[in-house]
């Protein structure tokens, strides 16, 4: 068994993971705490936002698309990485619309969340204002496309795990977008509100119908704990 | 926006009419040319959009339902390409290079002049159908530029008063046949002959000079074992033409090592990188050559398929370069038992690529062969390992392809003998711009710049773009350092402004480039690209602080830093080359004072005031 574990440190800590691991994934399970905003633990990854972008061996690489392997030298929470996830964070929130006072996830949001975490203050960089249309054709999941961030999530989660491929993209560049496998909206699809795909945006761009203030404003997952805080329980050790 | 008055005008989008069963049966022969594989789903679209115009709802349905495919996968192909159109356009498109070369020569007055002759603006298309206008990035043809696609037809050296003429062969091409119209390439029947392309080659050097037999490479690869070709090529030092350098004997050891059901050669013919067309010359002028240099690497390889990946924008060297696939057949020197060699089989197809820059990144241009959007592929696992249907292929560039041939027809000691230790052989370069004799000219590797001015009569370069805009502006101090992997590492394009250009227009032109290239999957290249292009448009217009300039140069670097392939990594290269090799530009376009805003915020929430019938709780004055 020996052979299909390969140690890597990261940080200057030393991490065990089994061997066919992203550095991600093997970062996970001992505890340290990568920020991420594309890659869902269920989901294969697809590298879209660079947000997990490391250092790996001198190299900057996406920590969810790189496999671990044994003796990478590996550069997390650098102030430099730090600050660069912190740009791509704005980017996503100019490039969008992003009213977080007054959105739903507000509070269970991964790009708010991260936007805290990293030290986002208000974004330098000028707002897009795009006018994208809501989609409200659908009886239980409405999509806002405003909200959108391209993670690719939903498309991943309908193609592997529901089999259903009711997304996709659409586009390129700036212009590209979540394009819907129906002309009519999202009410033409085979989506259901159990769907895979409908539970893991990670902002208010698929979103519930009748399920959103359930858990009120303040009590909300990233309310009580940065993002990643439950990651980082798994420690066995203290920080150094 | 467009403000010349119309008499005629256009600017509609003309309507799609519902399919036929003629329509239907057209679809299902484009669809039973490919098998009914989804991997080919690129050539079925652009059939459709030869037949049609373009691909509409319905003819996306009806491959989806043949390719087993869900709409929404096969809308994902087919909006990522420039020259594929979801909705109807003009029969005849006309696609303007704009480029900074084509600027300075004079691209804007040739618009002008088809918007006129036209009475269309850009973007537009005309009430009779027959005309779309738009602007598109390099074609490849920076030496005879202000140039033109039309409908896959090229057009140079144009000026407005040759427009009248271009349009007028256009309407009575029309005229003259109206089956089956976006299949017709236009007649060169009355259009001007100094438009008609010409030759690039200004000089040869040994890569280009003397015969050029069918098969010569191979024949003298037959004469040693496969791993024998390979380590000749090793010992050539031959590295990757395109630009990237990465040593060519390496990567053919890698690949044949490699364990696959099949193994793939593939030749990067997406010459996309602004301001190179040597790709366009080989193709046009070596052919043989090119694919001498595919079939030697499909011997040493192992690999029995060879596909030339041919940017959309050089369609119009399809046919000849599809005779001369079949005249090599004939010759025995392509297909079975190549030179009589029982069960050495290779043979070579081309896929035509449909309007993306992006797809000469290797990874994206497998993508694109698989028939999907040409996004980038993370790294690990290495093309050389998993590349084309996730086996082991061998992706080089059109003139490192040429070297091999030449190589192993003449030895790896011949071509040491040329360039540097580092560097051996000599490069294409692509000269365009403030010179005597824009052109492909072969030199040797080691070349310094001032050296290479003055071979192509550049007299007063005020600055020289090497290796496009993602390779950088090089200012007189660096004249004198040399075109060599060690030194100015280049993929051959070479853009030579003269003291009239502007250095902020041109990397703000690049910029934009850089927006309408980006893929769009990763977000520092798709959100940063914009960012930038806006940044320098408004230092470009006067109105950016020091505080903007700071910005705009961190957030290159992040862009830089952060970005997924090498287009997002090289896209912030022609601002943050120009701001550190002509800062004093850069300082004199700024604005003195911090911008302040015309409107004072009490007139901004003036409606709000109304509406709320209370003031804000804000001090006057702000």
């Amino acid at each position: 068994m020996a052979e299909d574990i390969v140690r890597f440190t990261i940080d200057g800590v030393v991490v065990e993971g089994i061997l066919g691991q992203s550095v991600i994934e093997a970062c996970d399970v001992a505890g340290i705490y990568i920020p991420r905003l594309c890659h869902h633990p269920e989901l294969q990854p697809s590298g879209n936002c660079r947000v997990c972008t490391c250092k790996i061996n001198g190299r900057n690489s996406a920590a969810c698309v790189t496999p671990a392997t044994h003796g990478m030298v590996i550069e997390n929470a650098t102030p430099q990485l730090t600050a660069d996830r912190r740009a791509v964070i704005e980017m996503l929130f100019v490039e969008g619309n992003h009213p977080c006072p007054y959105c739903v996830a507000s509070g269970d949001c991964e790009l708010q969340a991260l936007g805290y975490r990293l030290g986002m203050v208000a974004p330098l960089q000028p707002y897009q204002w795009p006018g994208r249309k809501i989609d409200a054709t659908h009886p239980d999941v409405y999509l806002d496309h405003d909200r959108c961030i391209l993670c690719s999530r939903c498309i991943r989660a309908s193609r592997m795990e529901d089999g259903k491929t009711v997304f996709g993209f659409a586009g390129r560049g700036i212009a590209m977008h979540l394009n819907i496998d129906a002309e009519g909206g999202l009410g033409d699809t085979q989506m259901a509100a159990i769907d895979k795909a409908a539970r893991v945006c990670p902002v208010a761009c698929i979103v519930i119908k009748r399920e959103s203030y359930r858990v009120p404003n303040g009590a909300r997952r990233f309310d009580t704990a940065p993002i990643g805080s439950d990651i980082e329980a798994r420690r066995k050790a203290p920080l150094p | 926006m467009h403000q010349t008055a119309h008499t005629g005008g256009g600017d509609i989008v003309p309507a799609a009419r519902p399919m036929t069963a003629e329509d239907s049966a057209a679809i299902e022969g484009f669809l039973a040319a490919v098998g009914g594989d989804r991997t080919r789903l690129l050539d079925v679209l652009q059939d459709a959009q030869r037949q049609f115009g373009h691909v509409g709802d319905e003819a996306v349905q009806a491959i989806a339902a043949g390719l087993g495919m869900h709409p929404v996968e096969v809308e994902d192909t087919l909006s990522f390409y420039a020259f594929l159109d979801q909705m109807p356009r003009g029969r005849f498109r006309i696609r303007l290079s704009k480029t900074p070369i084509s600027l300075m020569k004079g691209a804007q007055q040739i618009a002008r002049a088809f918007e006129q002759a036209l009475d269309i603006a850009i973007g537009e298309t005309s009430y009779d159908r027959l005309f779309t206008l738009e602007w598109t990035s390099d074609i490849g043809m920076a030496d005879q530029e202000p140039a033109a696609l039309v409908n896959g037809m090229v057009l140079t050296s144009l000026t407005p008063i040759d427009v009248p003429a271009i349009v007028a062969s256009l309407r009575q091409c029309a005229h003259a046949s109206d089956q089956r119209p976006f299949q017709v390439a236009p007649s060169r029947q009355g259009m001007p002959a100094h438009t008609a392309m010409r030759t690039s080659l200004v000089h040869a050097g040994p890569l280009l000079s003397g015969p050029c037999d069918q098969a010569e490479g191979i024949h003298a690869a037959l004469a040693h074992t496969p791993d024998q070709v390979i380590e000749e090529i090793t010992r050539s030092k031959l590295r990757g033409r395109g630009g990237a350098g990465f040593p060519t004997g390496m990567k053919w050891r890698l690949t044949r090592k490699a364990v696959g059901s099949d193994h793939y050669v593939v030749c990067n013919a997406d010459e996309g990188e602004p301001g190179t067309f040597k790709d366009r010359v080989l193709l046009s002028e070596f052919p043989d050559l090119v694919f001498d240099g595919m079939t030697v690497a499909g011997y040493a390889l192992g690999a029995r398929h060879g596909i030339l990946y041919l940017r959309g924008e050089y369609s119009y060297l399809w046919d000849a370069l599809q005779a001369v696939l079949a005249s090599r057949r004939s010759a025995g020197v392509l297909g079975h038992d190549i030179c009589g060699r029982a069960g050495f089989d290779f043979d070579i197809r081309i896929q035509l690529g449909a309007g993306a820059y992006i797809c000469g990144e290797e990874s994206s241009l497998l993508e694109s062969l698989e028939g999907k959007r040409g996004a980038p592929r993370d790294r690990p696992p290495f093309p050389t390992e998993r590349g084309y249907l996730q086996q082991p292929t061998a992706i080089d560039n059109v003139e490192t392809f040429a070297c091999a041939a030449r190589i192993i027809g003449k030895g790896a000691d011949w071509f040491t003998g040329f360039g540097t230790k580092e560097s051996t052989g000599t490069k294409l370069m692509s000269v365009s711009g403030d010179c005597a004799v824009p052109g492909v000219y072969e030199v040797a590797f080691g070349m310094t710049v001032n050296e290479l001015l003055d071979l192509v009569g550049a007299v007063d370069a005020h600055y020289v773009q090497v290796s496009g805009p993602s390779g950088q502006a090089v200012a007189p101090k660096d004249f004198g350092r040399r075109l060599a992997y060690e030194d100015l590492s280049s993929g051959g394009s070479t853009m030579i402004f003269g003291p009239d250009r502007d250095v902020l227009d041109t990397a703000l032109q690049f910029s934009e480039f850089f927006v309408a290239e980006s893929c769009g999957w990763c977000t520092p290249c798709r959100v940063g690209t914009t960012l930038l292009k806006q940044g320098m448009a408004k230092l470009v217009a006067g109105r950016a602080t020091a505080g903007d300039l700071a910005q705009m140069d961190s957030l290159g670097q992040t862009v830089m830093r952060m970005s997924r392939c090498g287009l997002g990594q090289s896209a912030p290269n022609p601002i943050l080359t120009t701001m550190r090799n002509f800062p004093e530009l850069y300082e004199a376009r700024l604005s003195p004072a911090p911008f302040t805003p015309r409107t004072p915020l009490h007139d901004a929430l003036r409606d709000a005031v109304v509406v709320q019938d209370r003031e804000p709780a804000i001090a006057e004055g702000t």
